[in-house]
């Protein structure tokens, strides 16, 4: 089997772009058949996107539609900018996932359903009242059925050790085989992968491997498929790539901020989803100095980062949104204590317990004004993937020179999704100084809130002698940090806490009006990037329109010349994943009346969506 | 109206200090009598010392704020008076309180310190000392603190065997909130949140620790300060989380809660003091002891009626807690005979032993050729132009 040119009579077709998307139950294993093919694609030099949906529960019962797991890839010979609204493919491994998928294919898509996953109990049991293979209810789609459990269990029939139960278990890689030679991917990334992941398991590796092929080559000889197709490499600047999540960026970003800052890193977490993927991805490079420990709760991951960023670490704790408003007294301390911290908010969808796998952007409000107190700090957001990386090393860049937490904004589609990452040079990273103190700052003393021309502190590790210094939550007075309840100190330092974050030096909001006449701004923050840029580059080049777009990637302190922009346009759009929070925000701050899209339905906010947004108000 | 925290070299501001020097070195003389070694044989990582350090280099410059009267004074300065006996520098001591009246003690300790919010002290300090082992890390907290609020990270903390040394000031009551019951007041505790009464059951602390598995559990009373010093010694010589338990006298709002251990008179009659490998006895002239009964339970004896022999000999480092436990059930409460001095010391692998160092060499050879590799590690590919 190779991946070369094909010998046989069909046909093949050349696409710019298509969705895939691969759903089953959660035992299924469609995100290991999402990421497999995700790899095959970056290979082949596609552009591409992803985006995983699971359900909360690890095993819900079988064959029902809370049991579902999908993996959706939208890959393309030219620069996309999101997994795709709408699958053009759904690959259904039994009743439930087309049931609950279905309704997001495109009509006149195409629907490759296992076959033999529709017994009439799963058909009961996905809510079906008959076969959505023997009635009307698929004729809008292309539907090729395949038998792929029976044929993968065929395929493996002469593997010794196997059970015909592990067989039909390897069925997710049949169906990645033949999809794979769907769009001409290649085999070896997925042969390679299966051979060191079952090297432990000769039988397992060989049922693993038979069932791929036998998916690969079902698709090369049946007369089932008449049609594959092929996906040129999308042109990209010159570099080496790799496929990213927001998570791997952010923990590599972190690692890096480590390497340059020349501070220990110390991550503190607590398991939650989809936060715990951090500690996960972290814990695994002790070789780079990384300290992670799990913490017997959330409050206690921030103490023990606050407490190590004391002893000159990089103190790091990650969490998603109810860990937030448990780590809320414990940053408002670090506000007052002014060390460094990275508190890292991988929103879900909320309140309380709220959607944990799905995706929200509505702790905005919180990560600005969530504690007691006046108690400013920067909050910066990632804006795709790969820009966690960057977002990482800026948050600890704010956060070691201002002598302040910082709190990072990502979410749970970020932290899931994927694309290719041009990698940076390592050697071209920005330095960050820590810049401890040595000695006495005053007179032969030392004075741990005697301020440099940023108002931030020096930052005074044990150890060190001549600077023995006690620092906590009691207000202090400037200068000295000595315990002082003065009025006019308790004035002058509030003033003070909120003057040294607002002079934290932030780029400008950098915006895109190619037509230099648009009268519109779309102004995004957070992981809406790649819907509002994929929209502007569309309605420019479908409908002809001219609109301006800009995203915000500090929310505090916001841009310095974000006011001047909000204002050279007649109408501002602010689409965002909660009910309208930067629209408050820059309302509030610039007496603007910005106009707000919102959209809470746990999804991500879709290429289409900002489309709609802008014809109403253009077209 | 301010208080300075970061003087040096102490200035004597109304602290009853003893300015002896004491000498730095590891000797006999400074040995606990309870045989667990001494400090400076596991110290060798802090680094040298200029000798001698005596209680003033310990001592902050700025006044103390506590009421008049209050055991906290007896404990600072047993505690300032103890730590040159550490044989480390005093930059290299870390003191981490929490909220109460016990918070403010690390303002008045010439160390660094962080005074953190209610009830995590213990994670703070987790965070200090699992990130730098050269340092010598002292929690101190009180019973609304470390067994309310903060309860979860104590017992984590223990469990884990953070090396930590944490000092609870059990005075029975809320201080700062002006005199609240707390986990530690007796059933029936009239206070001001409880006029008829709390119906609270009262943690034993020594048992919660002991059931959180921790290595080291010790219990001592705020004015003996021989004996405080004593058990301070044998926590900075143990290898992990030490927890002492330092009965507190509020004179304010819960005075006398100790009198049966601590007053005049009655101490003498009522303190059990344990010392490992000896027959325990108690009573000014060691005539009443501890045996087991016919039933297996421990008693209170007269010596004379059971006989020398039939004492149970206190074993603080047998592995199971057992005996420990049930010493530490002879006394529910402190109105009567109550074991001081400490119930367990065991050994068990210090949290994070070896990794700080394994870490910190691991950073010490990173440079930028390891960060590239790891950026371009997984499946990559080039794009040429």
């Amino acid at each position: 089997m190779a991946s070369g040119p094909f010998m046989d009579e069909k046909t093949l077709e050349k696409i710019d772009r298509v969705v895939v998307r691969f759903a089953g139950d959660s035992g299924d294993g469609m995100q290991l058949t999402g990421s497999r093919f995700t790899d095959a694609t970056a290979v082949v030099g596609n552009d591409l996107a992803t985006l995983p949906d699971f359900p909360a529960e690890i095993r819900a019962p079988a064959g029902t539609p809370h049991g579902v797991s999908a993996f959706q890839i939208h890959f393309a010979s030219r620069d996309i900018l999101t997994p795709g609204d709408h699958p053009n493919v759904l690959v259904a491994m039994n009743p439930a996932a087309l049931i609950t998928q279905l309704k997001a294919v495109e009509k006149g898509g195409v629907v490759i359903v296992n076959e033999d996953g529709f017994s009439d109990h799963n058909v009961r049991k996905a809510g079906y009242e008959s076969n959505p293979l023997e009635d009307d209810s698929l004729d809008d789609f292309q539907v090729f059925r395949v038998p792929m459990t029976s044929m993968t269990v065929r395929a493996t029939e002469d593997i010794e050790g196997i059970t015909s139960r592990d067989a039909a278990r390897c069925k997710n890689l049949f169906a990645l085989g033949l999809v794979s030679w769907m769009y001409g991917r290649p085999t070896e990334p997925s042969i390679r992968w299966i051979e060191k992941k079952f090297e432990e398991s000769p039988p397992l590796r060989d049922a693993n491997l038979a069932a791929f092929r036998a998916g690969y080559n079902f698709g090369e000889t049946a007369e089932l498929l008449a049609v594959h197709y092929e996906v040129d490499p999308a042109p990209a600047p010159p570099g080496t790539y790799r496929n990213v999540n927001g998570t791997q960026a952010l923990a590599l970003g972190l690692i890096a901020a480590s390497v340059q800052s020349g501070l220990g890193l110390f991550l503190a977490s607590y398991p939650i989803t989809p936060a715990s993927e951090l500690l996960h991805a972290l814990s695994r490079h002790r070789r780079f100095g990384v300290h992670t420990v799990q913490a017997e709760d959330e409050i206690a991951a921030a103490n023990m980062a606050l407490g190590a960023a004391f002893s000159g670490r990089l103190g790091v704790t990650a969490t998603s949104g109810p860990g937030m408003d448990l780590k809320a007294e414990t940053i408002g301390l670090a506000v007052a204590m002014e060390l460094p911290l990275v508190v890292v908010d991988i929103q879900r969808a909320g309140p309380s317990t709220g959607m944990p796998t799905k995706t929200e952007a509505a702790d905005l409000l919180m990560a600005l004004y969530g504690r007691h107190g006046e108690s400013p700090l920067p909050v910066v957001a990632a804006c795709t993937p790969s820009n966690c990386f960057d977002s990482a090393i800026e948050a600890v860049r704010i956060a070691v020179t201002h002598r302040t937490p910082v709190i990072l904004l990502s979410d749970t589609f970020l932290a899931n999704s994927s694309e290719p990452w041009r990698l940076p040079e390592a050697a071209n990273l920005p330095d960050i100084d820590p810049g401890f103190a040595t000695e006495p700052n005053h007179d032969g003393d030392f004075m741990p809130y005697l301020r440099d021309e940023k108002l931030a502190r020096p930052w005074a590790i044990p150890g060190t002698p001549g600077l023995r210094h006690r620092i906590g939550g009691l207000e202090k007075e400037d200068v000295t940090g000595n315990i002082s309840y003065q009025p006019e100190n308790h004035d002058h330092m509030t003033r003070l806490r909120a003057e040294r974050i607002a002079r934290v030096e932030v780029p400008e909001l950098e915006v895109d009006d190619p037509d230099g006449g648009a009268s519109l701004l779309v102004l995004g923050w957070g992981s809406s990037y790649g819907a509002i840029e994929g929209a502007a580059r569309r309605l420019r080049r479908e409908d002809g329109l001219e609109l301006a777009t800009a995203h915000v990637r500090h929310l505090n302190p916001l841009p310095p010349n974000i006011e001047d922009v909000l204002r050279s346009y007649e109408r501002v759009l602010v689409p965002e994943m909660n009910l309208g929070q930067l629209s408050k925000v820059l309302r509030a701050e610039f007496l603007i009346d910005v106009e707000s899209y919102t959209k809470v339905d746990g999804l991500p906010i879709f290429t289409r969506d900002v489309m709609e947004q802008v014809q109403e108000r253009l077209l | 109206m301010s208080e300075s925290t970061n003087g040096h070299p102490a200035k004597n501001n109304g602290v009853d200090h003893d300015n002896a020097p004491v000498r730095a070195e590891p000797g006999p003389s400074h040995t606990a009598d309870l045989g667990f070694g001494e400090p400076g044989e596991q110290n060798l990582s802090h680094g040298p010392v200029e000798l001698p350090l005596t209680k003033a280099d310990f001592s902050s410059d700025q006044e103390t704020r506590w009421c008049p009267g209050c055991g906290d004074y007896a404990i600072l300065a047993s505690v300032q008076g103890f730590m040159p006996e550490l044989g480390i520098s005093p930059e290299k001591i870390v003191f981490v309180t929490g909220i109460g009246c016990a918070g403010r003690f690390v303002y008045y300790m010439d160390t660094y310190g962080m005074h953190g919010i209610h009830g995590r002290a213990p994670a703070l300090a987790t965070g200090v000392a699992t990130s730098r082992r050269d340092l010598s890390v002292w929690v101190v907290s009180g019973d609304g603190d470390l067994l309310s609020i903060g309860g979860n990270h104590l017992i984590h903390a223990l469990r884990r065997n953070v090396p930590l040394k944490i000092l609870l000031f059990n005075n029975q009551i809320y201080g700062l909130t002006k005199g609240q019951y707390s986990p530690t007041s007796e059933e029936g505790k009239v206070t001001k949140s409880t006029p008829f009464g709390s119906q609270d059951h009262p943690f034993n602390p020594v048992t919660l620790a002991l059931g959180a598995e921790a290595t080291f559990v010790a219990r001592t009373v705020d004015t003996d300060k021989k004996h405080v010093a004593q058990t301070l010694r044998a926590a900075a010589a143990h290898e992990g989380a030490a927890f002492v338990e330092i009965y507190q006298n509020c004179n304010v709002f819960n005075d006398g809660a100790f009198d049966a251990v601590r007053a005049k008179g009655q101490k003498e009659l009522n303190q059990i003091l344990l010392e490992h490998g000896r027959p325990i006895r108690f009573g000014p002239e060691g005539e009443r002891g501890v045996a087991r009964g016919a039933d297996g339970r421990l008693q209170l004896v007269d010596v004379a009626q059971v006989g020398e022999d039939s004492l149970v000999v206190h074993d603080a480092q047998r592995a199971e807690p057992s005996l420990a436990f049930e010493l530490a059930h002879l006394a529910a409460r402190p109105t009567g005979p109550t074991p001081v001095g400490v119930f367990r010391a065991v050994k068990r692998p210090v949290y994070g032993q070896g990794l700080a160092q394994e870490l910190d060499e691991a950073r010490a050879s990173t440079a930028t050729e390891q960060l590239e590799e790891l950026l371009h590690s997984g499946e990559t590919w080039t794009v040429h132009s």
